[in-house]
Formats: structure tokens, sequence, C-alpha cells
């Protein structure tokens, strides 16, 4: 067993440790340095790509929890690999843009730290077999995904972006962990690579429904599906680079993953169909249409990666042998293309100090190399040969063409695709053709750390674009058998013959031109119409995040209110009302049993402990209330004498004798104040007290009265000496048979101590002073008040 | 507390109470006792001394932390269960074992026992460390 998918997965979250560290030794080129580890593991996936070709895996398990089922397990097939390779070469790429991009910032460390902790939880999600291990990597990403959106902190709209994100990818994990589990009990292992092998099964289940949605909802929320897209725009307040490596090529495709991954087993069947086409599709046209609207170019961008993403949903939803294909093409074309628009888009920021697309034009001269990379991927975006985007577009279209309702799909994706093209136009060509447009800073050409990962995705867009078979044609067959569970021999072509898949290639550049021509009026009477939006699924989110905080404010001050008796009030009244409801339903009458074995002494001591209860409630002091009190434990502790229990009965003198003396300790320092409480709060006290009481007596006497079960007594009795070498029961149960529940509530016990201590502490070192603070200001208002008054009265005094 | 009786009968009764609570500790098995009861009665021995001569007088007399106390029971008690964990025993197995003493005859301890005492240094110092500071004025 070799131990290498662990090891790479473990060592970005190693480095991620580090990487702060050594941002302080290496300062400029740490990313450059950073950028070697994820390079190396693309080089170590990449050398799999023989084995995985050939349609075999690569395997690795570790037993974690052998008990619940849990192991982590790793496999590596084509599906894998693709991910992986995307995952880490991005990531090197990335690592070295954001040395340039984030050049100086104090935080720059904790950026590198973030970045390779996602990378390390998405290497471990697209490389799990196991599902818990899966949906433990899975919320690894949603974590980390907030840290990198909310990395500039100090702007509040980038921390409600970043809660926006969590709460809802955090939302769908809830559902794909219950989606999950129940797939897991239906199919009788937790393992992947098991429950395709039972795809009939789990199809045919009373569950499958449930399982699908809930996992659907889980893969929609994490790849910005309708109605949940509207985070990944939000999202776009993290710095550039992390929205170039998230939000692009990498977090938003694991719904997609989990889509693929998921599909031989759960896909293929009529709610699968309708739900994800319906979804993806209106996903794919709603956010090519939004992107069309925005100015900003990396909110562009997010709306045309929610197209994207839509277009992959619709293709995984279809299913069947060519749209597999096409959709992992598309995968990877998109990834390249769109990764580099992403980072031009923060070249262009940091180069010029504007990405509003509106505000920029002309800059080939000033950033020739970018212009060049931007240029290329805008192509391949718009889908111009010879570039991989083309080749894409024409499997999809192709695929398209062949899917069930042809029509329908084909003119849904054309349409998209259309708008998409001038989106390209806008984000890719725009801002270096043309007139040249003065930007808020001198544009100048950027360093090579922000120009080499546009130039190194560009030019894979060509390379691959113009010779598939150098690997594109490997890893999409790779992946597109993996999904399918056959062998699958992809063979990207650019030139098809004259067929319909080219000239609706051709329509959508022609259309796309038009599009871009009337974009700017249209622009302008939807800007009109923006009041509608508020009633969008932002708005929802909104509402809902407002009640959930009416909601959370509204209890807090109801059960929250800082009283003692409130709490003790609460706490009583909800435990009689449900135990009390419980007993009046389910209790049987109870059996008084026989008083013939009373003794004259068991019937004193019950009448003592009553006349001390009574006596406590109506003492004068508080002193005498406390001795009251205390007869009232020394009378239980005498029961428990009378009926056989020293050992109980010990630990309740002690207990009674240390509570006295702390509560005379406590109410020394309280001063004496009169009794505040009116008669009917007092009434209601009392009414409660009675309840409680009433509840707790017949509790002993049904408790008393009723045997569900043969009792556990003589088992201990009879394993107390045998197993445990002791014939003290009570001690051997507190020690040996419930000994981890003594640990448990010494340990409490433990931290209630050390609570008591530092509130008294606290009270007595830091509240002192400023109460007596408090007190001495006091004084001396009235110190001052008084003279006045009486001045006043004996002046008067004078006069009369 | 300024009383002369309460001091000379104090200091008569600290060693006796320990004595006494240590005797309950380790009866506590097959008798009436255990650490929680010993625990409890070595921590009213000191209060009783810190009412006697003042709190600062019986934090010299107790000579530890009383916090540190609480840490150590609690290792204690987490340690005993652990033993069995080195000899491929389930966490908590009591294990015993069997000493001939010369004077004394057949000693019979476990771990256990450890156990308790464990929970009685936990109680002694939790005990201690919410009166004394409330005592201390």
């Amino acid at each position: 067993m070799t131990v290498g998918l662990l090891a790479a997965i473990l060592s970005g979250f190693v480095l991620a440790v580090v990487a702060p560290k050594l941002y302080g030794v290496a300062r400029g080129c740490s990313g450059w340095l950073l950028a070697l580890l994820p390079l190396g593991l693309a080089v170590y996936f990449a050398s799999r790509g023989q084995l995985v070709a050939s349609g075999n895996v690569l395997q690795e398990g570790y037993s974690w929890v052998p008990a619940l089922g849990v192991s982590l397990s790793f496999r590596l097939d084509g599906l894998s690999q693709l991910f992986a390779l995307l995952i880490t070469g991005v990531g090197a790429l990335i690592l070295v843009y954001t040395g340039g991009y984030m050049a100086g910032h104090p935080q720059l460390g904790r950026l590198y730290a973030f970045l390779l902790l996602f990378m390390g939880s998405m290497l471990g999600l697209v490389l799990s077999d196991n599902l818990l291990g899966l949906f433990v990597f899975w919320e690894l990403t949603s974590i980390s995904s907030y840290l990198l959106i909310g990395f500039n902190h100090e702007r509040s709209e980038a921390r409600a972006a970043a809660l926006q994100a969590l709460l809802i990818t955090g939302g769908g994990g809830l559902a794909l962990l219950a989606g999950l589990l129940l797939l897991g009990q239906v199919g009788g292992s937790m393992e992947i690579s098991e429950l395709v092998k039972q795809a009939d099964h789990l199809r045919t289940h009373s569950l499958y429904v449930p399982i699908l949605l809930l996992i659907l909802a889980g893969a929609f929320t994490k790849s910005a599906q309708f109605p949940f897209h509207f985070w990944l725009p939000g999202a776009m307040e993290a710095p550039t680079p992390v929205s170039g490596y998230l939000h692009s090529a990498t977090m938003v495709k694991a719904g997609i993953y989990l889509m693929a991954r998921l599909s031989p087993a759960l896909g293929g069947t009529d709610t699968w169909f309708w739900c994800v086409t319906v979804v993806g599709g209106t996903t794919m046209l709603l956010g090519a249409w939004l992107a069309l609207l925005q100015s900003d170019l990396k909110r562009i961008l997010a709306y045309s990666t929610v197209s994207a993403l839509g277009t992959l949903t619709l293709f995984l939803g279809l299913g069947g042998t060519l749209m597999i294909q096409a959709a992992m093409a598309y995968l990877l074309g998109h990834a390249l293309y769109k990764g580099a628009l992403f980072l031009v888009a923060g070249t262009l920021d940091h180069e010029t100090g504007t990405r509003d697309s509106d505000r920029l034009g002309g800059l080939f001269r000033a950033m020739p190399i970018t212009a060049v990379a931007a240029g290329v991927a805008a192509l391949s975006m718009a889908g111009v040969a010879p570039l991989l985007g083309f080749l894409s577009k024409e499997l999809s279209y192709e695929a398209a063409l062949h899917a069930p309702a042809a029509a329908w799909i084909a003119a849904g994706v054309v349409t998209a695709n259309i708008l998409l093209v001038a989106v390209a136009g806008v984000a890719g060509l725009r801002p270096f053709l043309g007139k040249f447009i003065p930007t808020p800073k001198p544009a100048h050409e950027a360093p090579p750390s922000l120009w080499l990962g546009p130039i190194v995705l560009a030019g894979l867009s060509i390379a691959w674009g113009g010779w598939p078979a150098l690997g594109a044609d490997a890893l999409v067959s790779a992946a597109s058998t993996s999904v399918l569970g056959e062998p699958i021999d992809t063979h990207l072509k650019l030139w098809h013959g004259l067929n319909l898949a080219l000239a609706l290639s051709a329509a959508t550049l022609v259309g796309g031109v038009l599009v871009y021509a009337v974009r700017s009026p249209l622009r302008r009477i939807v800007s009109g119409l923006e009041g509608i939006g508020r009633w969008g699924p932002a708005g929802w989110y909104a509402l809902a995040l407002q009640a959930l905080n009416a909601v959370a404010d509204g209890q807090t001050r109801l059960l929250q209110s800082g009283y003692l008796r409130y709490y003790l009030m609460i706490v009583f009244v909800t435990t009689t009302g449900l135990a009390g409801a419980t007993l009046f339903a389910r209790g049987r009458l109870v059996q008084l049993g026989d008083w013939s074995g009373l003794h004259f002494y068991d019937v004193g001591l019950v009448v003592l402990i009553m006349l001390a209860t009574v006596a406590t409630v109506f003492a004068k002091s508080r002193l005498a209330a406390i001795a009251a009190l205390g007869v009232v434990g020394y009378g239980v502790a005498l029961i428990f004498v009378l009926f056989g229990a020293p050992d109980v009965a010990m630990t309740q003198f002690l207990v009674e004798t240390l509570t006295v003396i702390l509560f005379v300790l406590v109410f020394y320092h309280l001063r004496e104040t009169p009794a505040l409480s009116g008669p009917i709060s007092r009434g209601r006290d009392a009414l409660i007290a009675a309840a409680v009481g009433v509840l707790m007596t017949t509790f002993v006497l049904v408790a008393a009265d009723l045997q569900y079960h043969p009792p556990i007594s003589s088992e201990f009795v009879e394993r107390s000496v045998r197993e445990a070498h002791g014939r003290n029961l009570v001690n051997v149960i507190l020690v040996d048979f419930r000994g981890l529940d003594t640990l448990g509530e010494i340990s409490v016990l433990a931290v209630a101590g050390i609570g008591v201590y530092a509130l008294l502490k606290l009270r007595v070192g830091k509240k002192a002073p400023a109460a007596d603070e408090a007190n001495a200001s006091h004084e001396n208002d009235l110190s001052e008040a008084k003279p006045i008054t009486k001045s006043v009265v004996t002046r008067e005094g004078e006069d009369s | 507390m300024n009383s002369l009786i309460l001091r000379v009968a104090t200091r008569f009764m600290l060693p006796l109470l320990l004595l006494f609570s240590i005797f309950l500790l380790l009866r506590g098995h097959n008798e009436p006792g255990g650490g929680f009861s010993g625990g409890l009665v070595a921590a009213s021995a000191f209060v009783l001394y810190g009412f006697a001569f003042g709190v600062s007088e019986a934090k010299w007399a107790l000579g530890v932390d009383p916090r540190g106390l609480i840490g150590a029971g609690l290792l204690t008690a987490l340690g005993s269960g652990c033993l069995g964990l080195l000899i491929g025993q389930p966490l908590m197995t009591g294990l015993w074992g069997e000493w001939d003493l010369p004077a004394f005859g057949k000693l019979h301890v476990g771990t256990p026992l450890l156990f308790d005492v464990g929970v009685y240094l936990v109680v002694v110092g939790v005990t201690v460390s919410i009166i004394f500071p409330l005592a201390e004025e």
C-alpha cells in the first residue's frame, strides 16, 4: 500500500502551518517557494496519468473509527485526477500571483496559510472515497472559503459576504450530511466505490428521492446554482487571487464534482433528470444574462462563472456518453480561460487602480503581455478556433443536438453562449482595445509574478486547442471513463466537417458580436428596473437573516434576563410542565403502599423536616433561614441513615455542613435588604414551588411503584466483589462500573470550581475599585446635596 | 474569629480530621467512605482551620495551591483510567495486584483506588478554592 495520496493531502495542511513563518524569512520570493509544493503535487498526479488512463485506480485506506465504519480511504481515478490537477496546477500559479498581487501586505503570510489550507481540503474532497471523509473535507473548503472571502476583515462588506457564503454553503452542507448518511444507510456502505455497484438498489429504494434532494441541495449551494447563485458574486469581496482560485477554477466546482461522482449511483432517473437539468438550465441562462449587465470586471466574471456552472450541471443532468465528455471538456476549458481572466482582472485593478470595465480601454500598448493573455483567454471563452474553448463548445453543441428534446437544449445552450461571447468581449478584449482611457493610476506592464499565471493558462488553451492529443484528450477520456463506468476514448477535434454544430458555433459568434454592440443601451434600460432585484433570492436571504436575528434577539431577551430568579423560574416551570404532562398522560394511579412498617421516629423526622421547611420560608433573618435549611438537609441525611444508606448519609451530612458555611459566607458579603417582592410575585413563586413539590412527590411514588425492567442492582451486587474486588457497592459503582461518568462529573466540578474562583477573584480584583468609585461619587453627591438643603432650610428658618 | 477554645481544639482536630479523611478514602471500596466523602472531610478540616486562624494561615497549612490540587486530581483520575490502555485493555479497566507485606499481611490494591485519590484531590481543591476567597475578607 502506498501513502502517496494521504501524504499529498496532508502536505498542504502542513505547509499551511509553516507558511506564515516562511513568509517572515523569504518575504518577496515566498510565493515562488510555496508554489513548489502544488507544482510537485501536480507533477505527481500527472505522472499517475498512465495508470489512470487505462481505467485503473489508485486506492489506499486507513481505518479511522472502525466501530462506525468510518475510514480514511482515498481513491485516484480519472475524475479525481482531472480535479486534482486543476487544484494543484492552478494553485501553484495562484500562489505565485498572490506573492506579486499582495506584495507588502502585512497579513500576506496568513493569506498563504488560508490558500494552502483550502488546497489541502479541496484535494481531500476530490480524493476521498468515504462519504464521511468527503463531507469533512467539503466543510473544510467552506470554512477556508469563509476565511478567504473575509480576508479584508476590516471591511464590513467582506465580513457580510463571507458570512453569506458560509451560511449558504454551510446550510447546504447540513443537507448534504443528512443525504450522505441516508445514502450510506440504504447502500450499506460509506465507500463511494461500493455504492456505485448498487445503483439499481439505490434508485428503486423508497428513500431515493429524499437522498437525491438532500445531496443536490448540498451540490447546488456549493456550486452557486439558482436560487443560491447570489453568494458567488458577493464572494468577489475576496482578494482577486482568491476569487480566481476558489470561485472560478476549484471550490465552486466541488458541487459539480459531487454530482459527477455520484451520478453513476444516483443519476439516470426522471427525478434526477428534471431537478438537475431545470436548475442547471435556469442558472446557465440567468448567469449569462446577469453577467452582461455588470460593469465591475470581477462581478462580470463571477456571473459568467455562475452560467458556466449551470451549463455543467445541465450536462450532468442530461447524462449520456456525449454529454459527460462535453461536460469534462467544458470543465477543463472553462478552468483555464476563467482562471486567466480573473487574474487579468486583478492585474488591471492592481496596475490601473480600477476594475470598472467602463473606465478601461486601449491598454494594449501599456500592458502587452497581460493583453495577449487576456485576449487568448477571452477568445477561448467566446469559442474561437483553434482554442480549447472552441473544441469544448463544438463537443457540447454536438452533445446537445443528440440530447432528448434537442431543440430546446441546443437553443438554451446557444443563447447562453451568445451572451457569454459578448461578456468575453467586455471582460477580456475591451480593456485593451480601442481608444485609451486615462486610468486612476498610470498604467504599466505588471511584474512577471502577475503575468505568469494568465500566460501559462492562455498558453494551455492554445496548446490543447491545437494539439488536444498532448494531454487534454487523455484527461477528458479518463474523467469520462470514471463517471460513465465504461472505457471512453475522447478525441477532441478542430475540424468535424461542415455540420450543424459548426454552423451553430458560427451563429454564436455573430450573435455575440451583435449583443456586444447593443450591450450599453440594454444596460441602460435594465438599470431602470433595478427594483426587481430586491425580490430575488438575495432579498429572500436578507429577509431570512433578519428573521433569524429577530428570533435570536427575542428568545435571548425572553430567556436570558440576567436575573437568577427568572432563570430558576424558567427551569422549574419547564421541568414541571414537561415532566408533569408526561406523567399525566402516561402515568397510572399510584398505590400508596402500606404504612405498617413505620416507626414513631420516622414520622417525627418527617414532621421536623416539614417544620424546618416552613421556618426557612418564613424566617425573618437570613441567618435563621440558612440554619433552618441546614435542619432540612440534616433531616434528609437522617432518613438515609434510617433506611440503611450510610454512604449517602455521610456525604449528605458533609455537603450540608459545607453548604451552610458557604451560604453564611456569601450572605455575609451581601447587604441586608428588605423584602422587595410584592404579594403577587410571592403568590406566583408559592404556586411554582407547590407545583414542583407535588410533581417530585408524585414522581417518587410512581418511581417506587413502577418497575419496567428487572433492577440492575442484583447484577451489580453479584459482580461487585467478583469482578471489582469491592464490597461497598456505592463506591464500586462510582469508581469502577460507572467510572467514566465519575470522571466526567469531577471534570465538571473542576470547571465549576475554577469558574467560581475566577468570578470571586474578578470581583475582588477588578470590580472592587469601580464599585468603590461609584460608592464614593454617590457619597459625594449626598454630602454635597445635604449641606445645600440644610442651608436652604436654615436660611428659610432665619428669614421667618 | 478570635476564640481560644476553637483555636486549641482546631490544633488537635486538623491532623485527626485529615487522618480520618484518608481512612475514609482507603476503606471506601469495602466500607462506607470513598474519595468524595474523604475529600469533603479534608476540605472541612481546612475550612475549620481557616475559621480559627484566618485564611492565610489555612493556606499555609494546606501547603499547595488549591487549583493545583484540582489539576493533579483530574490527571490522577484520568491517568488511572489510562493505565489499562498501556497493556491493551479498554480505557478505565480496573487493574488489581496483591503484595505480601511482612507486618500487615496481604495488600490488595488496584487502579480504582488511584481513581478515588483523584476524586479526593479534586473535591478538596474545588471546595477550598470556592470557600477560601469568600472567607478571605
